[in-house]
């Protein structure tokens, strides 16, 4: 069994979720080569055959191009799975390759059973297993869903990349730098972020007032930014900031994936939900089952004493 | 212009799941129905486009599923399409996102768009593939995860957002599918009177073995429930009881407790 990994180069750097590729072909107990649009002056540690594409030449999106470039490792390595991250280049460029192949496939792989692959469905309350019907399957895994056992390792051995019709549809014209983050949450000891659970912009305050109590940073989930509830330097999750704090208190914070992914690795998390089932409580240390607005001021109150 | 905006009707995320008798997917039973999120973005993104110019678009909106999902379309027909196509599928779950895609196409193929619309992804299977796989299978460019929208003289120039905050600016010549992101625009509510002028709109059903000629090429093994992480403590009750219970373990489990 032979994986095809689809490494990710973005801003001049080899992105780290790479390695997490290399995770989920170990977990498959599969051989694995990589394909990478980057440069030769940063390689991967990767101990397998590398299909290096040079990034001046290929651009580090354009996804017409890859594609292409993909395909022809493809017909070069002969692989049963060609495995993205489910990133913002994977889920892109992933459905463009599987449907030149004519291939199946599994979006946001979390899990793998039995020869079938675990994903997540409906805010994460349900889980499916899917299998393949093709020859050869497309995968794209969630980000932080398989992690490498010790530090990534090994020299690759080079192949070059090239395809010689270079149309694309597509032009990049460059990036947009994320906002200046006026409150570094990185360093909190103590977060307590508000979500779309607490109903309304003038709730928040009752949120930040807890967070104040506790000597910690009030925290946001994407919702309550976008609907304009909260500053985006608050945002916890994916598109926002990534936070380990001591405490977190999600408060009205159903748990979607992305928000997870920014909060997960906080010693301790406090969830506060009137809904028994978000999915928020599968990592949640203590899920209090209460109303928000009713829960979060008398807990405040305690603090005032 | 002719404008498609594919469209899909999901669960209210906030519902309790049931599983259906085979154990492949949800129990309809019970649920409330809405238009995808994201697809509400894509179709208030087209109704802009068309304001934009002058009214001269035609937008279709187009949606698999069975009976229920015309809701979701009378909804984006009041917020501002003008004629709908319902692809009429009772069993809509059992298809893969290649067949979903393939059938859309199969419908836009002979029809001319210039731009079609729809979300990054459901809410409720959240596979990410449709847009991409349509634009493949109709030749169009394409671009995901939009934040930013502007169109000019047959470009589009879009914001895709990336991970940690920053986005991407790409152009893109038409025909061309985009997906659309959380974050693009706030759509608007459908007024009464629209709501009104919506009900007269045509809206064509046409049963999805005419779109549909191919097989899947995955399959749902089986659906259930996450299994449930050993230790997390669930606190019911009585205010003052589970305020009682919270503070104990945060100062028995945590350092950071000053006071109280």
């Amino acid at each position: 069994m032979k994986a095809l990994l689809i490494g990710e180069y973005r801003q001049g750097k080899l992105l780290e979720s790479s390695y997490e590729l290399k995770a989920f072909a170990d977990r498959l107990g599969a051989e694995s080569a990589m394909v990478l649009v980057g440069s030769a002056a940063e390689m991967p540690k990767f101990g397998g055959r590398l299909y290096l594409a040079d990034v001046a030449s290929y651009g580090e999106y354009n996804p017409d191009l890859h594609k292409k470039l993909v395909l022809e490792a493809i017909a070069r390595e002969n692989p049963d799975y060609i495995v993205f991250v489910h990133s913002s280049y994977g889920w892109d460029l992933a459905p463009r390759v599987a449907a030149a192949l004519k291939a199946g496939q599994v979006s946001e792989v979390v899990g793998v059973l039995d020869g079938k692959f675990e994903v997540t469905c409906c805010n994460a309350k349900l889980r499916r297993s899917v299998a393949p019907k093709s020859a050869r399957c497309v995968i794209t895994i969630q980000a932080g869903a398989f992690t490498l056992q010790g530090e990534p390792q090994g020299v690759p051995q080079l192949e070059t990349l090239e395809v010689s019709d270079t149309s694309g549809k597509v032009e990049f014209v460059g990036y947009e730098a994320a906002e200046q983050k006026e409150v570094d949450l990185t360093r909190a000891e103590v977060i307590v972020s508000a979500g779309r659970g607490v109903g309304k912009k003038e709730n928040v305050p009752v949120i930040a007032e807890l967070a104040r109590a506790l000597g910690g940073e009030l925290g946001a989930s994407r919702p309550v930014v976008d609907a304009g509830w909260a500053p985006h330097s608050h945002q916890v999750g994916t598109t926002g900031q990534t936070v380990s704090p001591k405490l977190y208190v999600a408060c009205g914070i159903s748990g979607a994936i992305q928000h997870l992914a920014g909060m997960k690795k906080a010693d301790f998390i406090v969830a506060i939900n009137k809904d028994k089932d978000a999915p928020i409580g599968e990592i949640a240390d203590v899920l209090v089952v209460a109303d928000v607005m009713q829960f979060v001021p008398a807990l405040t109150a305690r603090f005032a004493r | 212009m002719k404008i498609l905006v594919c469209i899909k009707q999901v669960p209210d995320m906030e519902s309790r799941f049931r599983l259906n008798g085979e154990g492949t997917w949800y129990d309809e039973a019970d649920l409330a129905f809405r238009m995808n999120e994201y697809d509400e973005y894509a179709v208030e993104q087209a109704v802009r486009l068309k304001e934009q110019l002058g009214g001269e678009p035609e937008i279709t909106v187009v949606s698999i599923g069975p009976d229920r999902v015309v809701e979701a379309v009378k909804k984006a027909l009041a917020m501002g399409a003008d004629r709908a196509v319902h692809i009429k599928d009772d069993e809509y779950y059992r298809k893969d996102p290649w067949q979903i895609s393939s059938a859309l196409a199969a419908h836009a193929a002979s029809r001319h768009y210039d731009l079609v619309f729809t979300g990054m992804q459901s809410q409720d299977r959240g596979s990410a593939q449709v847009g991409v796989t349509v634009a493949e299978l109709l030749g169009f460019a394409c671009a995901t995860t939009l934040v930013g929208f502007a169109y000019e003289g047959g470009t589009i120039t879009v914001k895709r957002e990336l991970e940690g905050g920053s986005k991407g600016i790409v152009k893109l010549r038409l025909p061309a599918v985009v997906t659309c992101q959380l974050g693009l625009n706030t759509p608007r509510y459908p007024t009464l009177p629209n709501i009104m002028k919506a009900k007269k709109k045509e809206i064509v059903v046409q049963p999805i073995s005419e779109l549909l000629k191919e097989a899947e090429l995955t399959g749902t093994a089986g659906m259930y429930p996450p299994a449930k992480r050993g230790g997390g403590i669930v606190i019911e009750g009585d205010v003052n009881d589970q305020l009682d219970r919270l503070l104990g373990i945060l100062k028995e489990k945590t350092t950071v407790l000053r006071a109280a």
